[in-house]
């Protein structure tokens, strides 16, 4: 049976001097080999495509002449060596973090350059005041200071410039307000002291700070990039492709976001649908799981509305796509994403909450040190350079790498553990839960159906129908298959699309598919009393038969995780929008108490209003697309990777894997982080006590203000790793972090 | 003291060629995969291609 052909066409963006580009995400590529086999591979077809493997990312881009390379026989070639290519379009946000995170780098290699060469000089000044350095050596040597500091000041310090400018506009103070002007006021007193020839200057302060800080944002953008680019891989692998039928009856392959309104979609068993739609034509059985929560299957014929993500069971599908139209599920999700992704926004940062005190607090006392001084009968000249001062030292250089530092070091021991953060400041809203609610389809069970019943099977029948399941792109005929992932494979499968796969094993004929398949209709319909959730795969080799029942079933370590929460003084609760009969055995499995089944979109939303309202502070843990709104209006959310695009958009983190202890690591490692960020807060603030009254007593040297200030740096910074740490060592089930 | 006159800018010189190199391998896209270009140097394949 052959495939329709993909549309290789919609795939390739084309440049203006004719070159054809083409991204993908590779599936398949475990070690560093793999690169120089895949490059050589593409090099050796003709038409020679550039073809460069980004090792760090899991991507290929491929750059060729118009007409003389074959796109398709490229797959084809990489498909036989076993690497999967999913076409790939770059999101707008991540090309922009990627430029981003580029010009921070720049700015970083400029201030970091600046700062070493100004030092040297300083330093060489410093000393020279304990021995004989001769004044017209030191006005040169800060004259050269200067040279350096204000190029490289007025290019390095534009983030910073920039987004102070922005905050003011908007009548807010961030913290970029007093760096900014700690660094130009540093800046223009060190100028005008080395015109009058004077002995202090304080441009090294001025620089060093700003690579401080510029390292901070850096390895923070390099973080998020990483995550993102992990991210956007993950969606790749998943994004569904779409059969679509034209108007003269030919097939392509399209990637589902290329469908428009008005297209007809070919959906076979076993296929996820591609887009919301209507039926066009046939019947079938939906699996809507993943959108509703409900496990037991909707029956569909020709004019009923369908949803992108549903499982199609036993028959193919006409699809009428149908993007977007009131009063479908798909609007309804959207209207409530909106106005909980509004209610969010009000949640304010410990930084900005920090700096929102912090900037006016220096500020006064800065303006206080000049008018002191004034009184105190001091020159207008004397008393601007001690108010300088004060500003110099208080620039928050500590405070502002306290919390990101922290943050970095504590998503990067989350990246580890199969966790990406969406949002940097999640993990002061994680530290802060006390409730968790849990969705239950795909989010306690596993997202994949599991054979149930493979006790009472014969082995020797189950390992050969395992060995015929993995020639099967079925859903059902997968989960099969990973029962028994060492069973061998027989040779020669053929697949009859939407029914099955057979083989000859010693010259008989073994079937694996639809009970009809396999002539077992009669066994099955002995089957009395099936739970509407349970799919059968049925096997015949010879006389020998077996029907698999599959359902889902919880993930492997959802019991001890549960427990593990609990006894940490989590408040647990499900909320689910599978029928109550269903949610109930898997509650008392668990032990929850506290559980709702048969729930909307909008109750699962108010139900976590309620827990708002009465102070509690809810994670969300969910993965359809009903669950979209509940991620959007918890406290703070976290979904699976299997989840829908568009929860996933709406969760704060999303965890890889089979495994739910993820969720426990989350919260284990951001509550350590948000102490820690706190202790760093702290140790600023300690500084800051020590610094602020020197400089207020015109006591502060440059001398002192550069060593205070990178002292301070550093052993925040070597604090924030402690975060790192602990993430390894809290590989055991139970929370330190909240012990009572 | 006026060897300083020479020895002063020929610091700040080399510091800058330095610059001026990590500024071009960031603009070759030479930072966009790091992990990648660990294993690259290993890989001997471009040489038998050569041959």
């Amino acid at each position: 049976m052959s495939l329709p052909a993909l549309d290789y066409d919609a795939l390739v963006t084309r440049g203006k001097d004719g070159a054809l580009r083409f991204e993908a995400a590779i599936d398949g590529m475990t070690c560093a080999a793999c690169i120089g086999e895949i490059e050589s591979a593409l090099h050796k077809l003709p038409g020679m495509p550039a073809a460069r493997v980004n090792y760090t990312n899991r991507r290929l881009s491929l750059e060729w002449r118009e007409g003389l390379f074959d796109l398709a026989g490229a797959f084809e070639r990489l498909r036989r060596m076993g690497y999967r290519l999913r076409p790939f379009e770059l999101a707008g946000g991540e090309l922009i973090e990627q430029e981003a995170s580029k010009r921070l780098l720049r700015c970083l290699a400029i201030a970091a350059f600046a700062a070493m060469n100004i030092m040297l000089l300083s330093v060489a000044v410093w000393v020279g005041e304990k021995s004989d350095i001769d004044p017209a050596t030191r006005d040169m040597f800060h004259g050269l200071s200067a040279l350096i500091a204000l190029p490289a000041a007025a290019f390095a310090g534009q983030p910073f410039f920039q987004s102070a400018f922005t905050a003011l506009r908007a009548r807010r103070l961030n913290m970029d307000v007093p760096i900014s002007l700690g660094v130009t006021l540093a800046l223009a007193m060190s100028v005008y002291e080395t015109l009058i020839h004077a002995e202090h200057a304080y441009f090294d302060s001025a620089i060093m700070l700003l690579t401080f800080l510029l390292l901070g944002r850096y390895l923070d953008a390099a973080m998020r990039r990483k995550t993102r680019a992990v991210a956007a891989n993950l969606a790749a692998l998943r994004a569904p492709a779409a059969c679509r039928i034209s108007a003269d009856g030919v097939e392509t392959i399209v990637p589902a976001r290329q469908l428009r309104r008005g297209d007809h979609v070919l959906v076979r068993p076993g296929e996820l649908l591609p887009a919301d739609g209507v039926v066009a034509s046939g019947a079938s059985a939906l699996d809507e799981s993943v959108i509703t929560g409900e496990t037991a299957r909707r029956n569909v014929a020709a004019g009923d509305h369908v949803f992108a993500g549903s499982l199609n069971h036993h028959g193919a599908l006409t699809l009428s796509v149908e993007a977007a139209g009131a009063g479908t599920l798909l609007d309804e999700i959207e209207r409530l994403l909106e106005k909980a992704t509004a209610a969010r926004s009000r949640y304010v940062r410990l930084a900005d909450r920090v700096s929102a005190f912090y900037a006016p607090v220096v500020h006064i006392a800065a303006l206080a040190t000049l008018l002191a001084w004034l009184w105190l009968g001091a020159s207008l000249h004397d008393a601007l350079v001690t108010a300088i001062a004060v500003l110099i030292v208080t620039c928050p250089c500590a405070l502002a790498l306290a919390v990101p530092a922290v943050q970095v070091v504590a998503s990067g021991a989350l990246f580890r553990r199969g966790v990406l953060l969406n949002a940097a400041d999640a993990i002061e809203r994680f530290a802060e839960i006390d409730t968790i609610v849990f969705d239950k389809t795909g989010t306690l069970t596993s997202p994949h159906p599991r054979v149930v019943n493979g006790a009472d099977i014969d082995p020797d029948v189950f390992a050969l129908a395992a060995g015929l399941a993995r020639g099967s792109s079925h859903p059902l005929a997968r989960a099969v298959a990973a029962a028994r992932p060492d069973a061998a494979m027989p040779a020669d499968i053929t697949e009859e699309q939407g029914q099955g796969v057979r083989a000859l094993v010693d010259g008989v004929e073994a079937r694996l598919g639809s009970p009809a398949f396999c002539g077992l209709e009669a066994e099955v319909a002995a089957l009395k009393g099936l739970e509407p959730d349970v799919s059968i795969v049925a096997f015949r080799y010879g006389v020998r038969h077996a029907l698999f029942r599959l359902r889902q079933v919880l993930r492997a370590d959802a019991v001890e995780t549960i427990a593990a929460l609990a006894r940490s003084g989590f408040a647990i609760a499900i909320l689910s929008g599978d029928r109550p009969e269903a949610v109930e055995p898997l509650a008392k499995a668990l032990g929850v108490a506290d559980w709702r089944g048969g729930l909307k979109p909008a109750e699962k939303v108010s139900r976590l209003d309620e827990l708002r309202a009465s102070g509690r502070k809810a994670l969300m843990v969910g993965d359809g697309l009903n669950d979209a709104p509940a991620l959007a209006s918890a406290y703070a959310s976290m979904s699976p990777v299997e989840a829908t695009q568009v929860t996933q958009a709406a969760a704060d983190a999303v965890f890889v894997g089979e495994r739910l202890d993820p969720v426990l690591a989350t919260l284990q490692t951001s509550r350590r982080a948000r102490s820690i960020m706190r202790v760093n807060l702290g140790l600023s603030a300690a500084y800051n006590a020590v610094a602020a009254p020197l400089a207020m007593l015109g006591m502060l040297t440059p001398l002192i203000a550069a060593a205070a200030m990178s002292g301070s740096s550093m052993l925040v910074t070597l604090n924030a790793l402690r975060a790192g740490s602990a993430a390894g060592a809290s590989d055991s089930p139970t929370a330190k972090g909240s012990a009572p | 003291m006026t060897v300083l006159l020479i020895l002063v800018p020929l610091a700040l010189a080399l510091g800058f060629v330095g610059l001026l190199g990590f500024l071009w391998a960031l603009n070759s896209g030479q930072y966009d995969d790091l992990d990648g270009a660990a294993s690259r140097v290993l890989s001997d394949e471009d040489i038998e291609d050569k041959k």
